[in-house]
C-alpha cells in the first residue's frame, strides 16, 4: 500500500499537526519507505495464533479512595486561565451543548 | 398504545435512541476525584482526568457494579468480558485528546424495553442494542468571557453508560414513552438521577423515514440537546415532516447532526461541516479487559429491586388496576411505594390508587414535599380510606378530614366523630328520619309511595338536610326504595 | 575517561559530593556531554535512613518530578514542572535516593540516538563525537561518566538496554508490569517501561527492587510480590553457581551479517557461561525478522493517541491564534520534532480508517505469535536466552540518517518489548575502543534468574568485558 500526498495531508489534518505543504513531498517519500518494510506483514500466516496471555483480572479501583491530589496549582501550569477556568479561542457554540460533538475545531 | 401507522403518505417513521446516563458513583470513572455537581471549576480535577502527561486511567469498581445493574434491569446479557476502547478527537472539553469508551466488545448487548401495549394486545418491546461504559467530557462555555471560551473540566471523567436502542421506534410519542420508561428503570435499579433537566439523562434521537412495507433504513439525521420528555416528542414531530417533505418533493435526506431549539421549538442542522469522522478505535492499552465472573453478576441481579416492568404487570394482577392508573402510580418509586403500603393498610387497592393519585399527589405538590414526608402517615391515611369505603364517611367527608390530618395527627375515626362527619348508617336512626321528613311533606310522601320514583332525589336530598348530613345517603336510598315498594 | 569501580564496592561510597565533582569534571550539562537537562544542587535526601539513603541518582526527563522539570527532550514540554510525581521516583526518594537532576533524551522517547532532542544531541563519555543510544542516552551517560551509579531510563524498543550496550554500563529492562508506569510519559503504552541503568549488575538490581511492585495508579501493573533481586557477591558464590542453568542461544539473533567482532564477543561470553556451570543450547525464535516491522506499527499508533493531549490548552506550550484550530495545529508544529511529527503521522495513518485491520491489527496479531514463540521456547527447560544487544557499536553522531536504518538497530532489543519481557544489556567487550552489550532475555517476572547470571557473568568477564 502507498501513500499519496493527499493522504499524508488527511492524516496530519487528522492529527492537527499543522504540516506546512513544503513538506509533503518528504514526508511521502519517507512514510512509503517506511511502510513498504510493513509489506512482509502481509504474508504472515497468524491464522492459530493465540491470543495474548491475559493477565490477572483487571484490578479495580475502590469508590472512596481519593484521587493522586495535585502538588502545584494549576495556574502554575496552565498556559491561560481565568477563574479558575481553562481558557482557548472561542469555539462554536453548537459544540457546547451536552458532550462534545469533536472534530468541530 | 394502538399500532404505530405510517404518517403523511405512505412514509414511516423509524426511531432510534442514543441515551447517556451518568452513573451515581462517589468518584469518576478512572480517578478518585469527587463526581459533586456545581462546584469551583477544575476544582475537582487531578493528573488522571486533566489528561497529564504520565497519568493512567483505573476503573471504578462501583462504577462498573452500576453499569451492569443497568444492563441487566434493561435485560441485556452482560458478558463476562468486555474491553475499552479509545475514540480518539480533538475538542478543548475533552483532555487526553481521546474519550476512553468500549467499541466493539461493549459491557452488554440485546436488551429491551416494553413501551406499552400494541393493538392487538401484545407488547410493544423497543429493543435495546447494547450498553457499554465511557467517560464524560468536560464543559465548555462560551458567553463568560469575551473572545474566547472557558473550559471546566470537573465533569471529564464522570462514569457514563451508553444506551442504544435498535431502531424500533414508530411515533413521536413511543419515542417519549421509551425515555420515559428508561428513566424509570434506572431510578429504579438506583444506578442514576436518571434526570434530563439536569443532565444526568442524555437523549439523542436518531430519526429516517422509509416508504410503508420497505426493509432497508432510510437516512438517518440525529437530534441533539433534546432536554425533557416532551422536547422529544415535538423534536421528532418537527423531522419527520421535515423528512416526509424533502423526500416528497423529490429531495434526499443528508446526515446531518441537527439540535433542538426548546425556545422557538425548531430543529435545526448543526454548523459542524458534515462527513463522518473517523475515530480511530483501538483498544486502549492502559486497561486490561474487564472481566466479570458469573456469580458476581448474579450478586448485582438479586440486588436489583423490583423494576418497572414487573411491577406493572404484579400491579395489574395483584390490584386489578388499569393501564392508565398503574402508569401514573409508578410515575416515581416513591410515589409506587407509597400507594402499595396505603393499600395494604386500607385493604382496599382501588380506592388507595384514587386517593394517592388525586387528593395525596396534590397535597404533596402543593406544600413541596417529598411523597414520604408528607404528614399523613400510611397507617392514617389507610385508617381513613376503610372509614370511606364502609360507608361511614361520604368522599366530601373524608377529603375533609384528610385536610385535618394534615394540620394535626389523630385516631381518624375519632376526629371524624368529634367533627360530626361520620355518616349515620344505624337504619333506627334513619328511619327516624325517614319518617320525620315524609310526615313533614305528606304531598311529596303520598306520591312517591304512590309510585313516582323520581321523588326519590328530592327526599334522600330532605333526609340529608334533615340528618345535617350525617346520614349515610347510599342506606337512605335504600331503605327509601324498599319502602316505595 | 570514565571510572571503573569494583563490583564490590559500596554503593554509598559514591556521594552527591561525588556525583558533583564528576558532573563538573566531564561537563554533563550543555557545554559538555549534554547529558542533563536540569540539575538540583540542593538535593538531599527526603528520610533519614533507607536502602538507597544518601545515593544519588538521574532520571530520564519523561518521568514526572516534582522539583525539576520534566520536558521528555521536547519544546513542547519546555519548562513544565509536573504537579505529580512518577511512583517509581517516589519509590527512590523515599529510599533515600538524592535526585541530582534530570536526563536529556530523544525527543518523547523516540529514537534510538538520544540526537532528536530539541535541547541538542547527548554525547557518549567515551567518545564524544559518537553517540550514547537512545532514547535513554543522558540517563545511560550519567552513569558511564560516573557521576551516578543509578539512573532511570525508559524502554519501549530498547531504549535502556541499547544505550547500555553504546556505554559500557547495566541496562535492564523488567517485565512489562513490574514497575509501576504512572508519571512515565507514555509513548507507546504497551511497550513501555520504567528501566534501570546501573554501574554494576548489582547496583542496576537494587534500583530495580527498589522501584518494581505493585501500585494502584497503574491498572497494568501486576498486583505479583517482588522477590530479593539483588545477587549475591560473586566472592561469596560457590564453584560452577550456574550448573542447572540452560541458556538458549537463538540462532536468529547471530545471522551471517552479524558483525564478526561482536559475535566474538558473544562466544567468549557464552564460554564463560559454560564455564560457570550453564548449558548453553541452540534454539529458533522464527520471526524474529518480523519485530521490527511490527513494532513500527504499534509503537507509533499508540504515540499517536497518547501525543494528542498536547494541544496546548491545559499545560505546555501554546501558540495563542484566533480560532481553536489554528492554535492546535501551531502548538503541535512548533512543539514537536521531526522524528516525533513523523511517528504520529505514521500512527495515526495505520489506524485510520480503511488501514486498521491491514495494519494495526495485523500487527497485534503478528506480535502475539512473537510473544508465543518466547514461551514455548522457555517451555522446553531453556531458562534464558543470550543474544548481542545491538547490531554495532556506537555509530558517529550525524551518521545515521534514514529513519528505517535507524529503526533497524532496535532490531535486537524490540522482541523482549514486543512479548513483555524482562531483559538486561551488560558490557561483554569492545569494538574499536567502543563497549558492545550481551543480552539476557528471561520468562515473565524471572529478573531474580537474569541478574543471577548476569553478575555471575560481569564477574567471569572481570576486565576483558572492557577489552
Amino acid at each position: 500500500m502507498s501513500v499519496s500526498p493527499d493522504d499524508v495531508r488527511h492524516v496530519a489534518r487528522l492529527a492537527r499537526l499543522g504540516i506546512d505543504d513544503g513538506r509533503i513531498p518528504a514526508l511521502v517519500t519517507e512514510l512509503n519507505g517506511i511502510l513498504a518494510h510493513m509489506d512482509v506483514l502481509q504474508q504472515v500466516d497468524v491464522s492459530g495464533v493465540p491470543l495474548m496471555p491475559s493477565t490477572a483480572a483487571m484490578p479495580l479501583r475502590d469508590d472512596a479512595l481519593p484521587p493522586d491530589a495535585l502538588q502545584r496549582d494549576r495556574a502554575a501550569f496552565a498556559p491561560r486561565a481565568r477563574d479558575g477556568f481553562f481558557l482557548v479561542p472561542r469555539l462554536a457554540t453548537h459544540g457546547q451543548l451536552g458532550a462534545s460533538t469533536g472534530d468541530d475545531a | 398504545m394502538s399500532t404505530p401507522q405510517p404518517g403523511p403518505g405512505t412514509w414511516e417513521l423509524v426511531i432510534g435512541l442514543e441515551v447517556h446516563c451518568q452513573l451515581k458513583t462517589r468518584s469518576k470513572i478512572f480517578c478518585g476525584c469527587a463526581t459533586s455537581f456545581g462546584d469551583a471549576p477544575n476544582s475537582n480535577t487531578c493528573p488522571v482526568c486533566l489528561g497529564l502527561p504520565g497519568a493512567l486511567p483505573v476503573l471504578n469498581a462501583h462504577a462498573v457494579a452500576l453499569a451492569t445493574r443497568a444492563s441487566l434491569a434493561l435485560g441485556c446479557t452482560v458478558h463476562d468480558t468486555s474491553v475499552f476502547a479509545r475514540k480518539n478527537y480533538f475538542y478543548p472539553d475533552l483532555p487526553k485528546g481521546y474519550q476512553i469508551s468500549q467499541f466493539d466488545r461493549p459491557l452488554a448487548t440485546n436488551g429491551g424495553l416494553v413501551v406499552g401495549t400494541a393493538a392487538d394486545g401484545t407488547p410493544r418491546l423497543i429493543r435495546v442494542h447494547r450498553v457499554h461504559m465511557e467517560e464524560d467530557a468536560g464543559k465548555s462555555v462560551h458567553d463568560r468571557f469575551a473572545d474566547v471560551s472557558a473550559i471546566d473540566l470537573n465533569r471529564a471523567g464522570t462514569p457514563l453508560v451508553e444506551i442504544v436502542s435498535e431502531p424500533d421506534i414508530r411515533t413521536a410519542a413511543e419515542a417519549a414513552s421509551y425515555a420515559r420508561r428508561l428513566k424509570q428503570i434506572l431510578e429504579y435499579a438506583d444506578v442514576s438521577d436518571a434526570n434530563m433537566e439536569e443532565g444526568s439523562l442524555r437523549v439523542d434521537v436518531n430519526i429516517s423515514v422509509r416508504r410503508a412495507g420497505d426493509e432497508r433504513l432510510g437516512t438517518k439525521t440525529e437530534i441533539k440537546n433534546l432536554n425533557s420528555f416532551s422536547a422529544i416528542e415535538r423534536a421528532v414531530a418537527i423531522e419527520f415532516e421535515r423528512q416526509c417533505r424533502v423526500l416528497e418533493s423529490g429531495g434526499v435526506i443528508e446526515q446531518h447532526t441537527m439540535l433542538y431549539d426548546d425556545k422557538r421549538n425548531q430543529v435545526r442542522s448543526a454548523r459542524s461541516k458534515e462527513g463522518s469522522h473517523d475515530y480511530r478505535y483501538f483498544p486502549e492499552p492502559d486497561l486490561p479487559p474487564l472481566r466479570l465472573d458469573a456469580a458476581w453478576v448474579a450478586r448485582q441481579r438479586e440486588a436489583l429491586p423490583e423494576l418497572p416492568p414487573a411491577r406493572r404487570a404484579r400491579f395489574a394482577a395483584q390490584y386489578g388496576l388499569a393501564e392508565a392508573e398503574i402508569d401514573q402510580l409508578l410515575a416515581t418509586q416513591a410515589l409506587a411505594d407509597r400507594f402499595e403500603a396505603v393499600a395494604a393498610a386500607a385493604g382496599e387497592p382501588r380506592k388507595a390508587a384514587n386517593w394517592m393519585l388525586g387528593t395525596v399527589l396534590a397535597a404533596v405538590n402543593a406544600a413541596g414535599v417529598a411523597i414520604d414526608a408528607h404528614p399523613v402517615s400510611v397507617e392514617r391515611l389507610g385508617a381513613l380510606i376503610r372509614l370511606e369505603a364502609s360507608g361511614e364517611l361520604s368522599n366530601t367527608a373524608a377529603r375533609q378530614l384528610f385536610i385535618m390530618l394534615e394540620q394535626h395527627d389523630g385516631e381518624p375515626v375519632e376526629m371524624a366523630r368529634a367533627a360530626g362527619l361520620l355518616q349515620v348508617r344505624d337504619d333506627s336512626a334513619l328511619v327516624a328520619w325517614i319518617d320525620a321528613v315524609l310526615a313533614e311533606h305528606p304531598a311529596e310522601a303520598a306520591r312517591f309511595l304512590g309510585g313516582e320514583r323520581k321523588l326519590q332525589g328530592v327526599l334522600v336530598g330532605l333526609v340529608m338536610k334533615k340528618s345535617g348530613g350525617a346520614a349515610d345517603p347510599k342506606k337512605v336510598n335504600q331503605l327509601l326504595g324498599a319502602r316505595a315498594g | 575517561m570514565s571510572e571503573r569501580l569494583e563490583e564490590s564496592e559500596a554503593l554509598d561510597a559514591h556521594t552527591v559530593a561525588h556525583a558533583w565533582s564528576a558532573y563538573d569534571r566531564v561537563k554533563g550539562g550543555a557545554d559538555g556531554l549534554n547529558a542533563f537537562l536540569a540539575i538540583d544542587r540542593d538535593a538531599s535526601p527526603m528520610v533519614a535512613e533507607g536502602p538507597l539513603h544518601g545515593v544519588p541518582v538521574a532520571v530520564k526527563d519523561n518521568l514526572a518530578t516534582l522539583t525539576l522539570p520534566t520536558t521528555c527532550g521536547s519544546r513542547m514540554l519546555e519548562g513544565y514542572v509536573s504537579p505529580f510525581e512518577a511512583t517509581a521516583v517516589r519509590r527512590l526518594r523515599e529510599a533515600g535516593a538524592v535526585l541530582i537532576g534530570k536526563t536529556n533524551m530523544d525527543e518523547f522517547a523516540m529514537g534510538s540516538s538520544s540526537e532528536n532532542s530539541a535541547y541538542g544531541p547527548v554525547r557518549n563519555p567515551l567518545d564524544h563525537s559518537r553517540v550514547p543510544g537512545g532514547s535513554s542516552g543522558g540517563s545511560a551517560a550519567a552513569v558511564a561518566a560516573g557521576i551516578v551509579r543509578i539512573a532511570l531510563g525508559s524502554e519501549t524498543g530498547g531504549s535502556v538496554r541499547q544505550p547500555a550496550a553504546f556505554c559500557g554500563i547495566v541496562g535492564v529492562k523488567p517485565t512489562y508490569g513490574r514497575v509501576s508506569r504512572y508519571g512515565l510519559v507514555a509513548y507507546a503504552s504497551s511497550l513501555d517501561n520504567v528501566g534501570v541503568f546501573g554501574r554494576c549488575v548489582r547496583d542496576a538490581a537494587l534500583g530495580l527492587e527498589v522501584i518494581a511492585g505493585p501500585d494502584r495508579f497503574d491498572a497494568t501493573c501486576a498486583d505479583v510480590p517482588v522477590p530479593p533481586l539483588v545477587p549475591a557477591r560473586s566472592g561469596q558464590s560457590r564453584h560452577m553457581p550456574l550448573t542447572g542453568l540452560v541458556i538458549g542461544k537463538p540462532r536468529e539473533y547471530f545471522p551471517e551479517n552479524l558483525d564478526p567482532r561482536i559475535a566474538v564477543h558473544c562466544e567468549r561470553a557464552l564460554a564463560r557461561l559454560v564455564e560457570l556451570g550453564a548449558e548453553v543450547r541452540d534454539v529458533s525464535l522464527p520471526s524474529t525478522d518480523l519485530a521490527v516491522p511490527v513494532y513500527y506499527i504499534i509503537a507509533p499508533a499508540e504515540a499517536s493517541s497518547n501525543l494528542a493531549r498536547y494541544d496546548g490548552v491545559r499545560y505546555g506550550l501554546r501558540a495563542e491564534a484566533a480560532d481553536l484550530g489554528t492554535m492546535y495545529e501551531q502548538t503541535r508544529s512548533r512543539g514537536f520534532g521531526t522524528e516525533v511529527t513523523r511517528r504520529i503521522l505514521l500512527g495515526t495513518y495505520v489506524l485510520s480508517a480503511g488501514y486498521y485491520d491491514a495494519y494495526y491489527k495485523r500487527a497485534q496479531a503478528v506480535r502475539a505469535l512473537i510473544a508465543d514463540e518466547f514461551t514455548r521456547v522457555f517451555a522446553t527447560g531453556v531458562h534464558l536466552l543470550f543474544t548481542p544487544t545491538a547490531p554495532s557499536p556506537a555509530f558517529r553522531i550525524g551518521e545515521v540518517s534514514d529513519p528505517y536504518e535507524m529503526y533497524l538497530s532496535d532490531i535486537y532489543t524490540v522482541t523482549a518489548n514486543l512479548a513483555g519481557i524482562p531483559a538486561m544489556s551488560q558490557p561483554i567487550g569492545r569494538v574499536d575502543g567502543m563497549p558492545v552489550g550481551g543480552q539476557f532475555m528471561a520468562p515473565h517476572f524471572e529478573e531474580a534468574i537474569m541478574l543471577r547470571a548476569a553478575a555471575a557473568l560481569e564477574g567471569a568477564l572481570g576486565a576483558e568485558a572492557h577489552q
